[in-house]
């Protein structure tokens, strides 16, 4: 069965959404030892988790998007998970703290919209300590079909590794995360959704 | 020196574009606080998640939009300022967004009325001329989108559901039914916003609309009132339903009772 809410494929709205949903400029931080300079705020970030999955950091998260300097004031682009996740102002206080105490004065923390996170940008060591803390990282690319549910991925138990798990609810304990259950450890968890 | 021909156009749009973001604003942030009104009163745990997850975007973009708003008003106010010390009459809301909550049916009914205009709405905002409003767009596209797939599956579940949940649907749609005509009216601040590129064609959303409208009650099982019925208006111009004075002083009671609070 075709799931709900989607445009009909031979439709007049075929086209929708006319806009990507998962825009990204693939851009991000510069290479790492380009700038000594950036490795070096870069490994001060490190240390600066998320406040709602403390295992991962802001870095791991993707949410550091660019570092800069400005009439030689350090200035940190962070971009927000979602527009009303209540954590980012906590996270971007978070920030500001470590590098006044890593000995940056007056960092200034910019928050920046554009282009919107997605979770392709979250790293590949970030998705592996979720795993490990009990949370399903998310499951292959952000897609248009896998936030419409047109593709809902097979999301691996990350307890018992089964696929044999079922969304019990589109959200969970954040608006990031969803609910699912496996049906062979019988565990509730988190799935930290394609957006 | 500014040309005063030039001035004189600034002004002229710059009035329109602050109503279109209240408007914009207003209607994330009233159906906003409906979710956060169910907070402790949902049927099951999941959904409580769900819909206090649903509000928390509502109110992220509700703060995006009004923040722009309050910048270009310049009047020294802010978005808080906009959602907490402002009356009913300069709400500038959508009506559906401001309807009682009532039962689930009516919950999630409202919610896909409103989500299948505002992905619509939202994608074509990300083309908007205004870079500002296109960024905004763009991100709250991405969780209006699964807001919509939520509200779809629910009104598809019920509809297609029992006896008893068919006719508390079906009420639900006929009930909501004569707010919806606002969705797709144009009246002159619309028309200065279209002409200036900043929102998109407002027949191919009505359009899209419609189309995602049929689909999701077809598979319902639901009849579809006429679009031609009798449609009530006047939020978009601050004429409210008497719901919203109600919600308001909910809502807007701590920030006005200590308005010299400087941490909450």
């Amino acid at each position: 069965m075709r799931p709900p809410g989607n445009p009909p494929s031979d439709g007049p709205i075929d086209d929708w959404p006319s806009s990507d949903l998962i825009g990204s400029d693939r851009r991000g931080l510069p290479p790492a030892g380009e700038k000594g300079d950036i490795d070096a705020v870069l490994a001060v970030l490190e240390q600066v988790p998320d406040p709602e999955v403390p295992v991962v950091s802001v870095v791991e998260l993707g949410i550091v998007r660019d570092i800069d300097w400005v009439d030689g004031r350090l200035a940190v682009n962070v971009t927000p998970t979602y527009s009303g996740c209540p954590a980012t102002e906590v996270i971007e206080q978070h920030i500001h703290e470590a590098l006044v105490a890593a000995g940056y004065s007056d960092p200034l923390i910019q928050r920046r919209l554009s282009p919107a996170w997605t979770t392709d940008w979250l790293t590949e060591a970030g998705r592996e300590k979720l795993r490990a803390y009990g949370i399903a990282p998310p499951v292959g690319s952000a897609s248009k079909r896998s936030l419409t549910g047109q593709s809902d991925p097979v999301v691996p138990c990350p307890l018992c590794g089964s696929n044999a798990t079922e969304r019990v609810s589109e959200f969970g304990s954040t608006a990031c995360k969803a609910l699912y259950r496996c049906r062979d450890c019988l565990e509730p968890f988190d799935y930290f959704k394609c957006l | 020196m500014q040309n005063p021909a030039q001035k004189n156009v600034a002004q002229k749009t710059q009035a329109p574009l602050t109503d279109y973001l209240l408007r914009l604003g207003d209607s994330a942030l009233v159906l906003g606080q409906r979710h956060a009104q169910l907070c402790g009163k949902a049927p099951a745990l999941e959904e409580e998640l769900a819909l206090m997850n649903v509000g928390l975007d509502l109110f992220g973009q509700a703060r995006n939009w009004l923040g722009y708003a309050a910048e270009l008003m310049n009047d020294n106010v802010d978005a808080d300022h906009l959602a907490f010390r402002r009356d009913a009459q300069d709400f500038r809301n959508l009506l559906i967004t401001e309807q009682p909550n009532g039962d689930f049916a009516d919950i999630m009914g409202r919610q896909f009325l409103f989500d299948a205009w505002h992905v619509h709405l939202l994608d074509g905002l990300t083309h908007s001329s205004d870079p500002r409003i296109a960024e905004v767009a763009a991100k709250s596209l991405k969780e209006a989108t699964y807001h919509l797939r939520r509200s779809s599956e629910w009104v598809i579940r019920l509809g297609d559901g029992t006896e008893e949940s068919h006719t508390r649907m079906q009420r639900a749609l006929d009930n909501l039914w004569q707010f919806t005509g606002e969705l797709l009216q144009v009246d002159e601040i619309d028309q200065a916003m279209i002409e200036t590129g900043i929102a998109p064609d407002p027949e191919a959303i009505a359009a899209r609309w419609k189309a995602t409208v049929e689909e999701v009650l077809e598979e319902a099982t639901l009849e579809r009132p006429s679009y031609d019925a009798w449609m009530y208006t006047g939020g978009k111009v601050g004429h409210h339903t008497e719901h919203l004075g109600f919600l308001l002083a909910e809502m807007q009671y701590l920030p006005r009772a200590y308005p010299d609070a400087t941490a909450w």
